[in-house]
């Protein structure tokens, strides 16, 4: 900003114990929200931890055998991916600085997204209609916790989303903006490692169980 | 200010001390006085270390007061390599000498440990107990001679005591602090207290944790006696009392405070497994399924997560 | 009839008329004479036309200094609510014996210890502790505010709505009566089935966004934003245990949310995490509670650590004994917090091993501790103590910290806890290391910045007065509850069959109304002070000799903090930059450039409260609609690009002129 300096005004010893130009010290966003998805694991931790101990109570319950659908899952689970691959190609796009093609990427991964939820609530839904909603067992509380977390962190990302993307249509890809987009890559990146997580660690291992 | 306050206070802390007991200090079992002597030993041990840090600060403060020009002024003296290896190892010696200390006595002290029986008592088959915290009382079977109390717990001197405890309700803490220290009653599962009485007596029981609104009142007594007392006892609670049937079980499980004493002459088979596994009411289903004979499942077992239902499926299937 | 009441249930939920407690009198009129000094209070800022200013100056500010003072206001009201509960406790244990059952029922008297416990670690200990890194820490390391101004500002507002829902309690329902950690299955829906838990959960969870939020936010700064020079092994040891202490709060917040997020979808949703039925493990909750508990504690005194280094090595004028050995214990604590936390329930039958494994973890902290405790000691040594009050509060902390440290270790032998757990010995215990090490750290802070604060010291004499009676009262209070832990008396009893204990009891009374003079001293103190406040003054920004950057600019300091960034090349950065003779530079200024103030944490953190109330309720039009208008502000906000501004260079000039010239006026004198 200032480029002026201080030189020639000041005492002898200024030089040495004062800055003469104007700090600029480096934006700490992509740190502070690194961190914040670290203490996020963290809840995803004890959920996961939950999970881990209740996965077997099944208080007379349904089983995971009962009431998991592996394919429904796959299919899921790819909606996620690709979501999170069509989020990079947006970012790709803004590092060209071309707005209009991250625009669309960026309503590409969250239309992905947007079925992801979807499938999701449907899941859901229909495990509550077979008598198997959380309040039944242990196994089930930890199970909606844990998944219906995720499936929430996944719907903000697409609210803000949505807000991104209009504040990119308005203002440009401003350097303010790329941050934010680069911390909400951030974040769409960590839900698919925690997805990975949940899908080996819940599903599969839940099947085998 | 408040200052000249301090003498008298002092003074009266001091005459009052004299005249309490501290009961934690002078036990009448052999497992709680392990446990003190491990207080105090532990006390000992660092004071060596702070009674010393007390004296040289007060001496440090004094003598380098603003005011005291003679003593020496380094103001840039921040670093001593021999005083921090001793600053550093003082400490560390003193917590290794605890730390084995505390180990020897976690073990020798666990209270899933039968106690160790002294030639003096002799050899001597433990007495069962088996005990249930409820809102807001203590229920006490004694599988050995199938009777049951509520609220007066009784025991010979110098036989070991086997405590088996759970839970009705909420989290309770069953302690006689001159008999053993304490363990928690908890909901679904088992914990154990092995404990020993030496001297006759009426001693205090309670819970200490908080349990709810009649959490004060749950207190009982724990009547140390002699043999021929305790089998007198035993006959008292077999003519004075009746049958604890299901039932009757379920009445009891109404919360009440400051409950007075019951004695049972009897009551229901399975009651405490079926307590434990809560299916007492023979409507509920129980957490775990069981065989006639079963013995409950411990709390380690399911402190440790493994999943009482799992084995159920398993043997189910 | 039927018609009316679905509909008053749907637009009021739990809430009736009832829920006021006017058949209780001593909360009622509590309530009455709250509410009737909340509108005196109102009425005179309003009458004074004061709201403007509040606004535009403080509740709208991103000035760190600023939001630092709001917290300590806010640590110091809560204070007062959370000693009225110790004096009714006290009052009703000290009454309640044998056919005498004192004037509080169990269902109040359980509410009022649980009240005391949340409100003083939650809403005075842990304000104190943010509120003073708050105000000291971007000064300590050079900067001109934290890394997110305006995080700061929506924590701030989110910790004093938490404050607000509890308070609300007292007066609209009732508070949780399960304990200040709610302990499962207590405080499930089945034995508390009242909106005393929710309050308690929709409280710590709307505060505990503000402090992982403000956590991350130090974390940043201190790691991004010191000023030139200033290696990590040159930060001030006060900025060290802040960073520890964010750390700290970054990693185990988290766990606190989540599991009391996990108790709520068991109360509101009727899920099986905690409950006696369906599979729950209440000693799952009694894990996860302690795992972010343990670290709390050290949350708590490592920031006061900080305070008592620099107080120390101030006032004794020399520099810190073994500062990288400070800096290693601090860290070493940080990392040993989270390897203690099973010693808090030794007697949960967790088995030999496992025990002796935490006890002996537990003992290794008190390593590191030692370890400082000798560094201060050293600092003193050779040194030229000047017994000021910040100074008489922390040799007065040395001494009574190494009593609680002590009976911290015998706690931590499992087999004394066994006898001792939740008896009043442990609550002398922890007693012992909050008052001792948590308030007297605060006080002997703020006694220390407040004259960088205001531009004028606090009063010695009411200082001092303050001080005996807090560390009289203090040893009055909770010596007999040693005594009492070692006769085999547990806590959170509201009645007493043994006549012997009376006396006991009576005697902890007394100290407690000594405490309540000390902190009516200290009130006096500020009062005092404010009238003499010219007599006070502090007009070179350094009253005490100070060492470290702060004391480097004027008091109170400008809202920049520094016109040029001082640049560090020792640890004690002003003790140096002052025997070097750096000149503060007194022309060449640049136009400096500053966040604005909003009022969008304000707007948030109110919704957030309304959402909370309504939650807590189950008034759901209430809490959905408070929740989305949460969102659309936050979105709102995020549409403002126009966040900065800048102090003109003339402007800068012109304060940095009177500064330099009162300076200058004081160095003739």
């Amino acid at each position: 900003m200032s480029e002026t300096t201080a030189s020639g005004a000041v005492g002898p010893g200024a030089s040495i114990f004062y800055a003469t130009e104007e700090p600029h010290p480096d934006n700490g966003t992509l740190l502070g929200f690194w961190i914040y998805l670290m203490s996020d694991c963290l809840i995803f931790a004890v959920l996961f931890a939950c999970y881990a101990v209740y996965g077997g109570s099944y208080a007379g319950g349904p089983t995971p055998g009962e009431v998991f659908d592996l394919h429904g899952l796959a299919l899921n689970t790819a909606m996620l991916l690709f979501s999170s691959i069509t989020y990079g190609f947006a970012m790709l796009e803004m590092a060209q600085r071309r707005r209009t093609r991250t625009l669309a990427w960026l309503a590409v991964a969250g239309l992905f997204a947007v079925a992801f939820v979807g499938f999701e609530v449907n899941e859901f839904a229909h495990m509550i209609a077979e008598g198997a909603g959380p309040w039944r067992s242990a196994f089930l509380s930890s199970f909606f916790a844990l998944v219906a977390t995720h499936g929430l962190h996944v719907t903000s990302g697409i609210i803000w989303l949505a807000t991104l993307m209009i504040q990119v249509g308005r203002y440009g890809l401003t350097a303010e903006n790329e941050r934010r987009l680069s911390c909400l890559s951030m974040f769409w990146h960590f839900l698919d490692l925690v997805w990975v997580g949940v899908f080996s660690f819940v599903y599969l291992v839940g099947v085998l169980r | 200010m408040l200052k000249p306050l301090r003498i008298p206070l002092l003074a009266l802390l001091l005459v009052s001390l004299g005249g309490c007991q501290m009961v934690v200090l002078d036990p009448a079992g052999q497992v709680a006085m392990g446990e003190r002597n491990l207080l105090i030993a532990s006390t000992v041990l660092m004071l060596l270390i702070i009674v010393p840090v007390m004296v040289l600060t007060a001496v440090i403060a004094y003598r380098y007061r603003h005011s005291n020009r003679e003593a020496d002024y380094q103001p840039d003296w921040e670093h001593s390599i021999t005083l921090e290896l001793v600053i550093w190892s003082a400490p560390l010696l003193i917590i290794i000498a605890l730390g084995a200390l505390t180990w020897i006595g976690t073990h020798k002290l666990d209270p899933y440990r039968p106690v160790e029986q002294t030639a003096a008592a002799g050899e001597t088959e433990p007495l069962h107990v088996q005990v249930v915290s409820m809102d807001w009382k203590w229920l006490f079977f004694y599988p050995d001679y199938g009777i049951a109390t509520v609220n007066q717990l009784a025991a010979p001197v110098d036989r070991p005591i086997e405590f088996r405890l759970t839970s009705d309700t909420v989290m309770n803490s069953f302690y006689i602090p001159a008999l053993a220290g304490q363990i928690y009653t908890m909901a679904g599962m088992q914990t154990e207290l092995h404990a020993v009485i030496n001297e006759v007596g009426d001693y205090k029981g309670f819970s200490a944790n908080i349990s709810g609104e009649g959490f004060t009142d749950m207190r009982f007594r724990f009547k140390g006696m002699t043999d021929k007392g305790f089998r007198q006892w035993i006959e008292r609670v077999r003519s004075q009392g009746d049958e604890l049937d299901r039932t009757g079980y379920m009445a009891l499980q109404e919360p009440t405070r400051d409950e007075p004493v019951h004695y049972y002459s009897g009551y229901a088979d399975h009651l405490y497994r079926d307590i434990v596994h809560r299916c007492v009411d023979p409507d509920t289903p129980c957490t775990r399924a069981t065989g006639p004979d079963d013995e409950p499942a411990g709390a380690q077992e399911a402190a440790t997560a493994v999943s009482v239902e799992a084995l159920a499926r398993a043997d189910a299937k | 009839m039927e018609h009316g009441s679905a509909l008053m249930h749907v637009l009021l939920g739990k809430l009736t008329l009832d829920a006021i407690p006017y058949d209780v009198p001593l909360i009622f009129w509590t309530g009455v004479v709250v509410a009737v000094l909340t509108v005196a209070v109102l009425g005179t800022i309003t009458a004074a036309g004061w709201w403007g200013y509040l606004w535009r100056e403080w509740f709208t500010s991103v000035d760190h200094k600023k939001i630092g003072i709001m917290y300590l206001v806010l640590a110091v009201i809560m204070l007062l609510r959370g000693f009225s509960d110790a004096i009714l406790m006290r009052l009703q244990q000290a009454m309640a014996f044998g056919g005498n059952m004192g004037f509080l029922p169990p269902e109040h008297y359980n509410q009022i210890f649980t009240a005391h416990g949340t409100i003083m670690i939650f809403f005075v200990a842990m304000p104190l502790v943010v509120g003073l890194m708050n105000y000291v820490v971007p000064m300590q390391i050079g900067g001109r505010d934290v890394a997110f101004p305006f995080l700061n500002n929506f924590s701030f507002w989110m910790t004093a709505s938490g404050a607000m829902l509890i308070m609300v309690s007292l007066f609209i329902g009732s508070f949780s009566r399960a304990g200040w950690l709610a302990m499962a299955p207590l405080s499930e829906a089945a034995y508390s089935p009242g909106v005393g838990v929710d309050y308690y959960i929709w409280g710590l969870q709307i505060a505990g966004v503000g402090t992982l939020l403000s956590g991350i936010n130090f974390v940043v700064t201190i790691v991004k934003m010191r000023a030139p020079g200033m290696s990590m092994m040159k930060m001030p040891v006060f900025t060290w245990t802040a960073l520890c202490t964010n750390i700290l709060i970054v990693a185990a917040f988290p766990i606190l949310t989540a599991t009391l997020g996990l108790l709520s979808l068991d109360r509101y949703l009727g899920m099986h995490f905690f409950t006696n039925s369906a599979g729950g493990e209440a000693m799952m909750y009694t894990n996860l509670i302690w795992i972010w508990g343990h670290p709390e504690v050290y949350i708590l005194i490592l920031p006061m650590f900080g305070v008592f280094s620099e107080v120390i090595s101030t006032f004794s004028g020399k520099r810190l004994f073994g500062y990288s050995s400070m800096v290693y214990a601090t860290a070493a604590i940080t990392l040993l917090s989270y390897l203690v936390w099973l010693h808090h329930f030794f007697t949960m039958g967790s088995g030999a091993d496992v025990n002796s494994f935490f006890a002996i973890t537990t003992m290794i902290i008190s390593i590191p501790t030692g370890v400082k405790i000798f560094n201060w000691l050293f600092t003193m040594y050779r040194g030229r103590i000047r017994f000021e009050v910040p100074m008489l509060w922390s040799l007065a902390f040395l001494f009574t910290f190494v009593i609680g440290g002590m009976t911290g270790v015998m706690l931590s032998v499992a087999p004394a806890d066994f006898v001792l757990h939740n008896s009043l010995f442990l609550v002398a215990h922890f007693h012992n290391v909050i008052i001792g090490g948590v308030v007297f750290g605060a006080f002997a802070g703020m006694n220390f910045w407040f004259p960088k604060a205001f531009g004028f010291r606090l009063d010695p004499f009411w200082g001092k007065v303050s001080f005996w009676c807090w560390l009289v009262g203090y040893w009055v209070a909770f010596t007999p509850l040693y005594v009492m832990g070692l006769m085999g008396v547990t806590r959170r009893l509201s009645h007493f069959t043994d006549p012997s204990l009376q006396i006991w009891f009576e005697i902890a009374g007394v100290g407690a109304a000594i405490i309540l003079v000390g902190i009516a001293a200290f009130l006096v103190q500020i009062a005092v002070s404010i009238r003499n406040r010219h007599a006070l003054a502090d007009t070179t920004g350094d009253p005490w000799d100070g060492r470290t950057l702060e004391w480097s600019t004027s008091s109170p300091p400008p809202h920049y903090n520094f016109a040029f960034t001082p640049v560090v090349h020792d640890r004690d950065a002003w003790t140096d930059m002052k025997r070097r003779g750096a000149e503060r530079p007194t022309a060449g200024f640049s136009p400096i450039h500053m966040p604005k103030n909003t009022g969008a944490g304000f707007v948030l953190a109110f919704l957030s409260f309304v959402c909370g109330f309504g939650l807590v309720w189950h008034i759901w039009w209430m809490a959905g609609a408070s929740f989305l208008a949460l969102i659309a502000v936050a979105i709102g906000h995020s549409f403002n690009y126009h966040r900065d501004y800048h102090i003109p260079a003339d402007e800068v000039r012109d304060v940095e002129q009177t500064f330099a010239r009162r300076v200058a006026e004081q160095g003739a004198v």
